[in-house]
């Protein structure tokens, strides 16, 4: 993927000839290498412009100035998104979230954040670039937006931080001690699976083979999500260190990062620090000494599909494949990357092991809750005075971290990003922690919101960051229509609930929205968001319905004013429309052959 | 055999071969459970198709990639999961460009054949209808993705000698396709592209010229499910009145053929006539409703503006309204515009045709005639139906075998031979 990418960023597309070629070097069918680059959005096979503009189209970016900053790019440049200019100078096009939802609307050209944009802003930057300014020079490095951390002794991510500090704490401790360490402080997944981290290294330890992979998952895909970016800007060297500790106790060589193509401008520093890493003797071989002890770190990128963030999309997607989810016969553990035990860990999980090591044990588990000792990141943005990263200790109300971050009038919240859930003001008491859990099944069987919020006042909110809010004044479906377009669009495309699924439910939403529903549509879609969720192989399809369920069970009213009575005649169908291409045919022919 | 585990499937126990995968284990103890990429002598399972979907120790998983061992619960058989499984078919159908009226697989079919055992009359989801591929560039092959399924057995079973791919998915979501390397394509012998043709379930790989291999009427599936009976409806009762029930029938977008069906009654019909009695009808020649029926028999889906308002005319006259025939099921053979523009139909039959008068450059249009839709539309989505009979068209026997049923709240007694048109 790697050479795909330096033909992607050289000649701004890859061609036919280009692919004749690789796919000779690599000893593979010109079609496989062809299923391979049309999967993934950021490799074009037609010329996409010498600066090519990705805006961000996600419902944070569509509420504060995307129509408008789009109208202006379109108007500055003289196309319509989706285009590239006949000079072949400008190249428009739109993505979904690009982890820069404090700072909407945003774009990336030629993978160079442009932050708050507005249209003024994009008139002076086309034409600025037109003159022949450097991108480089224009473009605003994304800001960090800390809004929040506890006190200092509570605080695990967002303090100072000292290169090799955590690292030094593993000599003289075996890698068993290390996996038993990090089994007790009870840190989990905090990539969205909450699978423990422990258990996970132990797994791949347990597992005896002559090579060994530790992944570090910096796709962060999930709408709404940004610790990660922030998280690495920050504290670069804080993962690099959570990752050889990983390797020490797993036993493993070879780490890589995969870094998602939307935080290119990140990939400079992160080798940077690798290199400062590698002079100190933290990386390489025999590092700190330990005779023996050899880890080695890379950077892959992607090229955007955020499927690619599910582990084993992300494990083909390395190995230069579609990055299709597999099928899950083998776990990452025992037949990884290249078919060897992989561990893939998100940023923050690493970074807290790494935190973990180095402030100890017992001062680690004095905050936070139990089930869920020390801190979470919250990545926040929409309706509130003060978007941005919040490092909060589990346990929190969510009524007091509303009071936080200043939100006006909060109305729904999509927790957990897309894939997440809705919450209403009957949640506010709940708090942010992983205690007294409902297995999800039990959870998706509440049809009665009552019976719901007695159910669920007592259990804990557990997030992968994302926090979006919204007031008053938002409407709820376009949200949700946002949420199926955009999984819609990120579908890998294996399984076909999921794939025509979500597509379907979109086209339901649309007719809701327009307000041609009955009763029936609603019945049908939560029959439908139930088969999607139950057969669908991956995470993507089965939490694909969550926000869309769960709004439907808090919001009814929300649907119900734009529903019209029971009828056997579908409403939706408008015949004036059924029939307009045969009334413009009628004319153009009539003018074409007088 | 040794190494034996203890599983229970739906509650009953049985000992299997530890670490088969769980289709197999079942199927050895004579349980179905239905798949369309699963094959037999596979190395690894694609777990692409989620028709095998069961649950396992309290949750979903595909069969395929499920390998049995000591103690585990399969449940295999829920309502739900039944239901889901149809669902997942019906989505197939809703998804793809199904026309098996024309297809050359039809009969030898996987998916369809599951569909005729599974019941299913009618996809629950609106036809997606979308514009898909079919690539006659190669040589050999024809890919119709129309039909293609995206199981990717044809990805991971059919290589070169040097192991390179001769199909490989292009593009993703819901426009993921399968695409043919031609170059690669040639470097097969026949038997191998033969082979390929028969490993996919559907119609989707044709080797050209070799497809009517088999005779009509003597294929792989005639034999399965004899016994199967269709399932019955309960909800809707309706008492006979004193005199007879009142049915109209209409022709939309159809040939007649299911209208001539509906006469290959023969003398029987005078049967029918003690209980029935015609309203609006071609057969009648009755042109606009006189009374409320209790029964509406629509033959084709919809293609112009006039289709709509004799449908919508239809729903509000009469009780029952019933779909037969493919045509009002799915849109059927008319439907097949839908993936031209209609720009192009129109100038194909009034301007390019080779029938039409050279010069005469009009194509109908008055206010009187009834306009064009952009799409040819299934009636479900138009209107609410209640009823679907299958065919092309259904045998005549078959359908007023339904409409008495219906009429008089009786049981179903359609037997799947009866049923089953290929
Ligand atoms: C569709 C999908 C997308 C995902 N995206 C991400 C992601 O962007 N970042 C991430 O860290 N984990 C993501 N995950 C979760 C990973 O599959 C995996 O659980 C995680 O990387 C494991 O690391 P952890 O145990 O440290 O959380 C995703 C999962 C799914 C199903
Ligand atoms: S659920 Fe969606 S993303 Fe996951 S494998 Fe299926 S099609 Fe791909
Ligand atoms: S592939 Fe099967 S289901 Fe599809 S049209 Fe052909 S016979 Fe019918
Ligand atoms: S062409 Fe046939 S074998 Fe290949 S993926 Fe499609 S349905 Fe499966």
């Amino acid at each position: 993927m790697n050479i795909l990418w330096d033909i992607q960023k050289k000649r701004r597309c890859i061609s036919r000839d280009d692919m004749t070629k690789i796919s000779k070097a690599f000893n593979i069918s010109r079609i496989e290498l062809e299923g391979v680059i049309s999967f993934y959005h950021f490799y074009h096979l037609k010329h996409a412009g010498k600066y090519t503009i990705y805006l961000n189209n996600s419902i944070i970016s569509k509420y504060k100035d995307f129509y408008r900053v789009k109208k202006a790019f379109e108007k500055e440049i003289g196309i319509k998104t989706g285009h590239v200019t006949k000079d072949g100078l400008f190249g428009l096009f739109e993505t979904s979230c690009i982890g820069l939802s404090d700072q909407e609307t945003s774009a990336l050209i030629n993978f160079n954040a442009f932050t708050n944009l507005t249209p003024e802003k994009v008139k002076t930057l086309i034409s600025k670039l037109r003159q022949g300014e450097s991108l480089e020079s224009l473009s605003n490095f994304p800001e960090n937006n800390i809004q929040y951390t506890p006190e200092e002794n509570k605080t695990v991510f967002f303090k100072p931080y000292h290169q090799g500090n955590a690292l030094k704490k593993i000599i003289g401790i075996e890698p068993d001690s290390v996996i038993d360490l990090i089994k007790a402080s009870k840190l989990s997944g905090r990539g969205g699976a909450f699978f423990p981290t422990g258990l996970k290294w132990q797994f791949c330890r347990d597992n005896k083979s002559d090579q060994k992979y530790i992944i570090c998952n910096a796709d962060e895909g999930e709408p709404g999500t940004f610790k990660d970016r922030v998280l690495m800007n920050e504290h670069p060297g804080l993962l690099i260190e959570g990752m050889t500790i990983a390797g020490y106790a797993v036993g493993a060589t070879e780490g890589t990062i995969y870094l998602r193509a939307e935080y290119f401008y990140l990939k400079n520093k992160l080798e940077k620090t690798i290199k400062k890493f590698l002079e100190k003797g933290l990386l390489g071989k025999n590092i700190l000494g330990i005779e023996g002890f050899d880890f080695n770190l890379n950077i892959h990128m992607g090229a955007g599909a955020y499927v690619c963030g599910e582990e084993t999309a992300l494990i083909a997607s390395m190995e230069g494949k579609r990055g299709e989810p597999t099928t899950k016969e083998f776990f990452p553990v025992e037949k990884g990357y290249l078919g060897k035990p992989t561990v893939v860990n998100n940023v923050e999980t690493l970074c807290a092991a790494a935190r973990i090591l180095e402030m100890g044990l017992d001062n680690y588990l004095a905050i936070g809750t139990k089930a869920t000792p020390g801190t979470k990141l919250m990545s926040v943005s929409g309706d509130c005075n003060k978007p941005g990263i919040y490092e909060i200790e589990w346990g929190m109300k969510l009524k007091y971290f509303l009071d936080l971050i200043e939100a006006k009038d909060p109305h729904f919240i999509l927790f957990n990003g897309f894939s997440g859930e809705c919450l209403s003001s009957q949640d506010f008491d709940r708090e942010i922690s992983g205690e007294n859990l409902l297995a999800e099944h039990i959870q998706f069987q509440l049809n009665d919101p009552i019976e719901y919020a007695r159910k669920m006042s007592a259990v804990g909110l557990r997030s992968g960051g994302a926090f979006m809010i919204f007031d008053k004044t938002r409407d709820l479906l376009p949200i949700l229509k946002n949420i199926t377009d955009f999984f819609v669009a990120e579908s890998c495309g294996i399984c076909v609930p999921c794939r025509t699924g979500n597509f379907l439910l979109n086209k339901k939403l649309h007719k809701i929205k327009l307000c041609h529903a009955d009763k029936n549509d609603l019945e049908e879609i939560k029959e439908w968001c139930s088969i999607i969720k139950q057969s669908s192989r991956c995470g993507l399809g089965k939490t694909s319905t969550n926000c869309l369920l769960t709004a439907m069970l808090k919001f009814p009213e929300e649907f119900n004013k734009c529903l019209l009575a029971e009828s056997d005649i579908n409403q939706a169908f408008n015949l004036e429309k059924a029939v307009d291409n045969y009334d413009k045919i009628i004319n153009e022919i009539e003018t074409t052959y007088e | 055999m040794n190494n034996l585990v203890n599983i229970k499937i739906d509650g009953n126990k049985y000992q299997v071969e530890a670490g088969k995968n769980l289709v197999d284990a079942a199927k050895e103890n004579g349980i179905y459970i239905p798949t369309l990429c699963h094959f037999h002598n596979q190395d690894h399972a694609l777990g692409t198709c989620r028709i095998c979907t069961v649950i396992v120790n309290g949750k979903t998983t595909t069969s395929c990639t499920t390998k049995v061992n000591e103690g585990i619960e399969v449940e295999i058989n829920t309502p739900e999961l039944i239901d889901t499984r149809k669902a997942i078919i019906e989505m197939l159908f809703a998804e793809g460009n199904h026309f098996c009226p024309s297809c050359e697989k039809s009969g030898n079919c996987d998916l369809q054949n599951l569909a005729y055992d599974m019941g299913i009359t009618v996809t629950r989801f609106p036809h997606v209808y979308s514009n898909k591929v079919v690539d006659f560039n190669s040589d050999r092959m024809i890919m119709e993705s129309n039909r293609c399924i995206l199981c990717m057995r044809c990805v991971e079973e059919v290589k070169t000698d040097e192991g390179k791919n001769i199909f490989s998915f292009v593009k993703r979501g819901i426009n993921t396709r399968v695409q043919i390397d031609y170059e690669e394509e040639k470097k097969l012998t026949q038997s191998e592209a033969m082979h390929a043709m028969n490993l996919c379930p559907v119609g989707a790989i044709l080797v050209k010229g070799m497809v009517y291999k088999e005779p009509f009427g003597d294929r792989k599936y005639d034999l399965v499910g004899k016994e199967k009976e269709a399932a019955r409806k309960e909800n809707f009762v309706k008492k006979g009145a004193n005199n007879k029930f009142i049915v109209a029938t209409t022709s939309l977008a159809g040939c007649f053929g299911c209208h001539m069906s509906l006469l290959d009654i023969d003398t029987d019909i005078v049967d029918v006539l003690e209980i029935v009695e015609f309203n609006k009808s071609p057969l009648t020649d009755i042109k606009k409703f006189s009374k409320r029926c209790d029964v509406g028999l629509i033959e084709g889906g919809c293609a112009n503006s006039e289709n709509i308002e004799v449908l919508k005319e239809f729903r509000k006259k009469c009780d029952i309204l019933i779909a037969f025939g493919e045509c009002a099921i799915m849109g059927g053979i008319p439907a097949m515009r839908n993936f031209v523009p209609l720009k192009e139909c129109l100038e194909e039959a009034y301007i390019n045709g080779l029938t039409s008068e050279i010069g005469a450059n009009i194509i109908p249009n008055h206010e009187d005639i009834p306009k064009l839709l952009n799409n040819v539309y299934p009636c479900n989505e138009i209107v609410k139906i209640d009823y679907y009979i299958p065919g092309c068209p259904p045998d005549a026997n078959h359908i007023w075998k339904v409409v008495k049923n219906i009429l008089l709240n009786e049981e179903y007694s359609i037997t799947h031979e009866e049923f089953k048109y290929d």
